[in-house]
């Protein structure tokens, strides 16, 4: 059953338009891949369906029509967001920013540092003085607090150490196996993305080029789009 | 003879001493009410950026809420819960159909903005009131004098205020550290698009921020105004000393106004007193009076400026 939908998708920052023609097409419990060169328009099209920046065209989650929503709305609805640069709450400690924003459910503070370890011994240390790595963990903590049905990871390896972006990889793979929560990924790592993702849908100049599932993605299409195969 | 006279001296001491101390509770009395002012500013500038001159007016809706309500009611108590819910009310209705359209906006548009609902709130309570001064009595069992220890004689209505003061301070530091609803205010604080992106509905928290900083300043304006007279007007010089009191506390920072308002209330009240005395010591006295008195009145103005050069982010604010 389709989860999230996104049909004839525009946006512009201003007078410039970042987004012609996105269309995506994410099942429940499904991870795809949102690829695509830097500034084809994955992260505006992670920022249109969190309602952080305005749009035309259908956005549906779960067959409603979210497109008038404001961003808190949506968040409520299910949809948890990890951003690009991680934007934890600073001068909050990590218990605090994980609780934030809690809603009841299946995650809680004791599942969050089950899954993330180190998260756990730094509970009252303030995001501020946590490493990359770390930070990223509390970013995503943080978005699984909220109980969401779908999670947006944006770049959540980027600029981390090898051995860190592993342990990240390891615990979105413990999601999919264990939770069956759908998840849409940005990111560079190609590998990584194969080795995990079910689907792809790649993004060209603000339009969607290719959809389809992760096997059938081939080297020429991802070299095309990509730019990496 | 001798012993007379060490008597005379040591009473002597003891007055001064009794002196000292019944100023050094007005200073703290004015402080604490300043800081009950200057907590709701500096929350709403820390947290949304605004800058809200009208805050007094919202000191003088409570002020003039209580008047009527007292009037009306014959009750203090009455009064005061009068001025903190009226003064809330009204604060977040302006803060609806008003503020949140100026979040977004540069601080030259909120000033302007807010400015007008200044005089907006000042000729609306003119209207309805007059411009004649109302009176706000305390009640009789609380307006007399206590003894406390060491001959210092103060009235009590005063010591409840401090008492007051100090339990909003609690208070505030409790809802701000240990609530969810602080948490997710200290979070707004840091990323306000990104608390909303999980689930926070910033402008209901925004519009509940503003009504407690609107509901403080009433309640203040009525515990003042039992003191003084409630009037058109009174809320702006208590603003500017409030906006004093958060630069040198930090902008944004609850901890850093209560300081702030403490050192600026024992400095205008212990500077006006002790200052011309201190004149006298070494300068002809009608002089020394008007001298001391002038420097007095400018003294929490060189108190922030000798602070803003050693700190410029103020003494509990963060920088940059």
């Amino acid at each position: 059953m389709t989860l999230l939908l996104l049909e004839n998708v525009t946006a512009s920052y201003g007078k410039a338009q970042a987004l012609f023609d996105v269309n995506l097409n994410l099942k429940e419990g499904e991870l795809m891949a949102l690829m695509g060169r830097n500034g084809m328009g994955k992260s505006t099209t992670v920022k249109v369906i969190m309602r952080m920046l305005r749009g035309t065209g259908n956005l549906l989650f779960e067959g409603r029509d979210i497109m008038g929503l404001p961003s808190h709305r949506v968040a409520q609805m299910g949809l948890g967001l990890v951003p690009e640069g991680r934007r934890c709450f600073r001068d909050l400690t990590v218990a605090e920013n994980l609780s934030a924003s809690a809603r009841l459910g299946y995650w809680s503070l004791p599942r969050i540092f089950e899954l993330f370890p180190r998260l756990g011994e730094r509970q009252v240390q303030v995001a501020d003085s946590l490493s990359g790595g770390e930070q990223q963990m509390l970013s995503i903590g943080r978005a699984l607090m909220t109980n969401p049905r779908l999670l947006i990871l944006d770049e959540a390896t980027e600029g981390l150490a090898p051995i860190v972006r592993q342990e990240i990889w390891v615990a979105i793979g413990k999601l999919k196996a264990e939770t069956g929560i759908a998840i849409l990924l940005i990111d560079k790592s190609i590998k990584e993305l194969r080795e995990i993702c079910d689907s792809a849908t790649l993004i060209e100049r603000g339009k969607t080029v290719w959809t389809g599932s992760m096997k059938s993605l081939d080297s020429q299409t991802l070299d095309r789009y990509v730019g990496v195969s | 003879m001798g012993a007379a006279n060490s008597c005379t001296q040591t009473c002597g001491v003891f007055m001064s001493f009794a002196l000292f101390a019944e100023q050094v509770l007005n200073g703290l009395q004015s402080g604490i009410m300043l800081f009950v002012m200057a907590a709701g500013l500096t929350l709403i500038f820390g947290v949304m950026g605004l800058i809200n001159l009208a805050h007094g007016s919202l000191y003088m809706v409570g002020a003039f809420a209580a008047a009527a309500a007292a009037a009306w009611t014959g009750s203090f108590l009455l009064a005061l819960v009068a001025a903190l819910t009226g003064a809330a009310l009204v604060g977040m209705f302006v803060e609806m159909l008003v503020i949140r359209r100026l979040y977004d906006r540069d601080h030259l548009d909120q000033v302007l903005a807010t400015f007008a609902l200044i005089l907006i709130f000042s000729e609306g309570t003119r209207f309805f009131f007059g411009s004649f001064p109302l009176f706000l009595d305390v009640p009789k069992v609380i307006a007399g004098p206590i003894n406390l220890p060491i001959g210092i004689e103060y009235p009590v209505y005063r010591l409840i205020i401090i008492g007051v003061g100090l339990c909003v301070a609690l208070g505030l530091w409790l809802l701000i550290s240990k609530t969810r609803l602080g948490v997710q205010i200290r979070a707004g604080k840091n990323d306000r698009e990104m608390i909303a992106a999980l689930g926070v509905n910033i402008s209901a928290l925004y519009t509940f921020v503003f009504a407690i900083g609107a509901g403080l300043a009433g309640l203040a304006g009525a515990l003042v105004g039992a003191i003084q007279s409630v009037q058109v007007g009174m809320g702006e010089p208590v603003l500017i000393l409030a906006f004093v009191v958060i630069v040198i506390g930090g902008i944004g920072s609850i901890k850093g106004a209560f300081i702030g308002a403490i050192l600026v209330g024992l400095t205008d009240t212990l500077g006006g007193i002790f200052l011309p005395e201190l004149f006298k010591l070494f300068m002809e006295g009608s002089i020394a009076t008007s001298l001391g008195s002038a420097l007095a009145s400018m003294l929490i103005y060189i108190l922030m400026a000798v602070i803003l050069v050693c700190r410029p982010q103020g003494l509990f604010g963060v920088q940059g």
